[in-house]
């Protein structure tokens, strides 16, 4: 038996067993993994730094505080997401109990990926555990630094047997996917989400896939091109550009072009200095492979900022490149790098076209003053999550579902979406066996008259919250009393 | 076959671009079209199910009329409400934004039928569909070739035809249109079939909806009013003569319970069906020769002990309701869903052997229990995990809209009626409309990076600061 076989073969033991299931013990095991980022925050950044090149302080801001945070809010709520959700009845059920019970799933498989190798493989983490779930971690291979620490390190704060971490390549990868998992999270490239939603039809697996896309950014005229540019210039290069929901390209006029150009190049020397290469809080690519792939997408394109590199060092400036044409390369894949294309278009319309004619992106960005444009752009394209005058934060607001669609994904997670997502809702009708003539005009034989009695009583729905609890009793004993007569009594 | 199914999406498509299917006000007179059409047409409704399943009016009205128009008149009364943008709680650093998630369509949706209920199957979820703002592709059971014929006809006349389609046909005509690209596929039939559409999902990263099926088990066991339950375990589990998918598939009880239950059921089945079933007009027939032949099979091969009728006749597709005892766990009768009127009874000696046995099994849509002990059914409820769980009573739980109706595991993905239907074909977008102002307190999460601009971040952005001032 394969090493991934034994892992998924003792989560599924030890999920049979129940314990993953008392509100206690998620809570405990949830304090668990709180503890270990604080206890182990100095491996954690360690990694990373290894990892992506990111300073100690953008490991904590990007990786560590969302994720404290998601802990927190699941600590602090989870019995309120895991009661009994009542919902509305019809007549003949209500004097029953009508609810959606959550419930776990069983054992999750969690594929991190390796921009955010803590964030994005611990956050689903924390929405399975919350469910009840058991969960077999797999942290991406390429950012090797962090998928050994969690490898090493987690098994001492978690639960081994329900939480196991398997490490490896894309054979080991394909090995798990070959096991039965009760749900599939899945973090990374839409190339690959189609590989693992294949494997999943086997077993008729569902699955949660974040994935990318590009996702375009429009600048209107009317804005402050000062702000707009330094929170698009933030959002571009954090962690060197390689997140799911950078700005990948931008859309404006030709006649802002130079202005906006200029504004960037302020906001790029006013975060990471005149020399970004030796700045602490400047990232690196994460390996030789990425760091080709993007240096070959600049080619053919005008750089106007940036634009110098050093190989030995996976480096690559916050660079800007304008003028850029439709059929260039850089506009033929997701950038994820520190290049910033800016497209010109003649005005809203034609940038909604230009949005239209791609694949739905994870998010759609838009800066402007006018609040009538920027609903319009909502209505008129489709996105995982769109942003107005600003750049990723809505991923800090874990009652926003984060997710993306078609192309850019599908399900979502962050906060009780995570728990919802990982849960399975189970419809519950608890009845009893008396109030027995209520029943009877359902059964065979038929009649016109029990018809239309049964069409009344089974699918009429009442609001039962207007209903006094007396006022029900009585509707419905009178009911009873009446179809006893008129049922059981004659012939 | 394959250009044909092309130049049909491709309409719709052009038609979702285009946005006529977005305003309410469309929504909502496709939705009162696809109503007048049910109730202009129900005589021709009716025939037609009679003739795929010779369904008694009663249980059609009921199982297929009925229960499309209630959920038509449940989306109507909530549309408006279900379109509006959902408003959420937010951190203090973004406490001047306005975060909310926007109900959006998905753009051009399959629904693939089954023919068991050929008509709501195909638009209950069609309700859904619409409701949430989508262009439609219908492709019904060609197993009930009358009912699709009646959808295929009615469809066109009632709804708009650039936006709605169906498509009729067998497995070749199935195939090609699966390979189109859909934004979403919402298939009920069976785990094999539903295996190789979500290969085909895959290419194109199609989310999808999968009602399948399985094996439900129906515990009986305790202190338990006899007549009462087999009332209602043979009401549920002979509607439609046992093809439905969330009707009890086999019963566990004890020894004593089981010789307790047999004269109640015996009792019931003269009381519903009269003393020769093959008479009575509420009694369904079987869908097809096929099927019938699967069936007479099972009987004929069990090693159980056939109690009660057990005959048949093929011109007639009829099989009588019929009750076998003495089934072990591996007999023919437990290798599959049975979908027809044949009742295995098996024995347990404790509740903990039937909730193993129930485990040890793939998770069915529904799970029954009669008891009139709460404890037992607390006991199955809590060790047990399944699509939906009724106490006391057979398919009912189906028919309340506040209930998602769907599998988990091998019994399906996803779920529908009444909200949970608009739900399934909708996306849930997060917007986010920041303010320019406070560019200050944004200041904070800018390079270069600093200690003490980290502790207030993390207190702004923390989802339990809520300052009581602002």
């Amino acid at each position: 038996m394969s090493r991934e076989q034994l892992a998924v073969q003792q989560a599924r033991k030890s999920f049979l067993t129940g314990r993953s299931r008392p509100l206690a013990f998620r809570v405990q095991q949830l304090k668990n993994l709180l503890r270990f980022i604080s206890e182990r925050r100095r491996d954690i950044s360690d990694a990373v730094k290894r990892d992506v090149g990111k300073s100690e302080h953008a490991t904590e801001l990007f990786e560590t505080l969302g994720l404290e945070g998601e802990i927190k809010l699941a600590i602090d709520r989870m019995a309120e997401w895991a009661a009994p959700r009542p919902v509305e009845k019809t007549l003949v059920t209500l004097s029953d109990e009508v609810y959606i019970q959550p419930e776990p799933l069983g054992v999750v498989l969690i594929i991190g990926a390796w921009n955010y190798p803590w964030a994005v493989t611990l956050q689903p983490l924390v929405g399975a555990i919350a469910a009840g779930n058991a969960a077999v971690i797999k942290p991406s291979e390429v950012s090797s630094h962090s998928s050994q620490v969690m490898e090493n390190l987690l098994p001492q704060y978690l639960d081994k047997d329900l939480y196991p971490v398997v490490a490896g390549g894309v054979l080991e990868t394909q090995e798990l996917l070959k096991q039965r998992f009760d749900h599939i999270f899945y973090t990374g490239s839409s190339t690959v989400g189609k590989l693992v939603m294949e494997a999943a039809a086997d077993h008729l697996t569902p699955v949660t896939l974040e994935l990318g896309g590009k996702s375009p950014c429009y600048i209107d005229n009317n804005c402050d091109l000062t702000v707009a540019c330094r929170r698009i210039t933030w959002g571009k290069f954090v962690n060197c550009g390689q997140t799911c929901i950078a700005p990948d390209y931008i859309l404006c006029e030709p006649s802002i072009q130079s202005r906006v150009v200029g504004e960037i190049k302020k906001s790029i020397k006013e975060f990471y200095t005149d020399n970004p290469k030796t700045f602490a809080d400047y990232g690196r690519i994460i390996n030789q492979q990425h760091y080709k792939r993007i240096m070959t997408l600049m080619e053919g394109s005008t750089v106007a900022v940036g634009g110098d590199s050093d190989e030995s060092q996976c480096y690559i400036a916050p660079t800007v490149l304008k003028d850029v044409k439709v059929e260039s390369k850089v506009m033929k894949e997701e950038i994820f790098g520190p290049l910033l294309p800016i497209v010109t278009v003649s005005g809203v319309d034609e940038a909604i076209q230009f949005i239209n004619g791609r694949e739905k992106p994870l998010v759609v960005y838009v800066f402007s003053h006018n609040s009538k444009l920027i609903k319009r752009v909502i209505a008129e394209t489709s996105s995982g999550a769109f942003l107005a005058n600003d750049c990723l934060v809505h991923f800090t607001v874990s009652s926003l579902p984060f997710g993306g669609v078609g192309n850019s994904g599908m399900g979502c997670y962050h906060g009780q979406h995570g728990f919802d997502q990982l849960s399975h809702m189970r419809s519950c009708l608890i009845k009893r066996l008396n109030m027995e003539g209520v029943n009877s005009m359902r059964y065979p034989p038929h009649t016109a008259k029990k018809l239309s009695w049964a069409r009344f009583l089974l699918l009429k729905q009442v609001n039962v919250s207007r209903l006094h609890r007396g006022a029900t009793l009585a509707m419905l004993v009178a009911l009873a009393v009446l179809v006893v007569k008129r049922f059981l009594r004659s012939g | 076959m394959e250009t044909q199914s092309q130049a049909v999406v491709d309409k719709l498509r052009a038609a979702f671009r285009s946005g006529v299917t977005l305003p309410e006000q469309f929504r909502r007179s496709q939705l009162t079209q696809l109503m007048s059409m049910i109730k202009d047409n129900e005589e021709q409704i009716l025939e037609a199910l009679h003739k795929d399943l010779a369904k008694p009016k009663f249980e059609a009205v009921l199982s297929e009329v009925d229960i499309v128009i209630n959920d038509l008149h449940y989306a109507l009364a909530n549309l408006k409400s279900w379109m509006q943008p959902e408003y959420v709680s937010k951190n203090l650093a973004t406490k001047f934004d306005d975060c909310f998630v926007r109900r959006e369509p998905l753009g051009v949706v399959l629904i693939i039928g089954a023919w068991n209920y050929p008509l709501h199957l195909v638009l209950l979820p069609m309700i859904g569909a619409i409701a949430a703002g989508n262009c439609v592709v219908l492709k019904p059971s060609e197993v009930s070739p009358a009912t699709d014929r009646v959808v295929a006809e009615l469809v066109p006349k009632y709804l708009s035809q650039e936006c709605y389609a169906v498509v009729s046909g067998g497995a070749e005509e199935t195939k090609a249109l699966l390979r189109n690209r859909f934004d979403h596929i919402f298939y009920t039939g069976s785990q094999s079939v539903a295996r190789s559409i979500l290969q085909t999902a895959a290419v194109h990263l199609t989310p999808v909806t999968l009602e399948l099926g399985g094996k439900c088990p129906c515990v009986i066991y305790g202190q338990v009013d006899v007549a009462a339950a087999a009332r209602r375990l043979i009401w549920s589990k002979f509607f439609n003569a046992g093809q439905s998918c969330v009707a009890p598939d086999y019963v566990l009880c004890s020894p004593a319970t089981r010789d307790a239950l047999l004269p109640a059921v015996k009792k019931s089945l003269e009381d519903f069906y009269g003393k020769e079933p093959q008479a009575s007009p509420d009694f369904s027939r079987i869908v097809s020769d096929r099927h019938w032949t699967r069936l007479v099979e099972l009987l004929k091969k069990t090693s159980g002990r056939i109690v009660v009728e057990g005959e048949s006749n093929q011109k007639d597709k009829y099989i009588a309701p019929t009750v076998v005892v003495d089934v072990s766990e591996d007999d023919i009768l437990m290798k599959e869903e049975i979908f027809g009127p044949i009742l295995p009874i098996l024995t347990i000696d404790s509740l903990e052997q039937g909730i193993d046995f129930i485990n040890q099994r793939e998770k069915p849509l529904a799970l029954y229990v009669f008891s009139n002990e709460s404890s037992v059914v607390n006991t199955v409820l809590e060790n047990t995990s399944s699509g939906g769980f009724c106490s006391n009573d057979g398919i009912l739980h189906m028919t309340l809209p506040g209930l998602p109706f769907g599998g988990v595991g091998a019994s399906g993905w996803g779920s529908y009626h009444g909200r949970w239907g608009f739900e399934t074909f909708t996306h849930r977008r997060a917007v986010m409309l920041r303010g320019w102002a406070l560019e200050r307190l944004n200041g904070l999460r800018y390079p270069p990076y600093a200690d003490d601009r980290l502790s207030w971040l993390r207190w702004t952005a923390s989802p339990k600061s809520s300052c009581s001032i602002l």
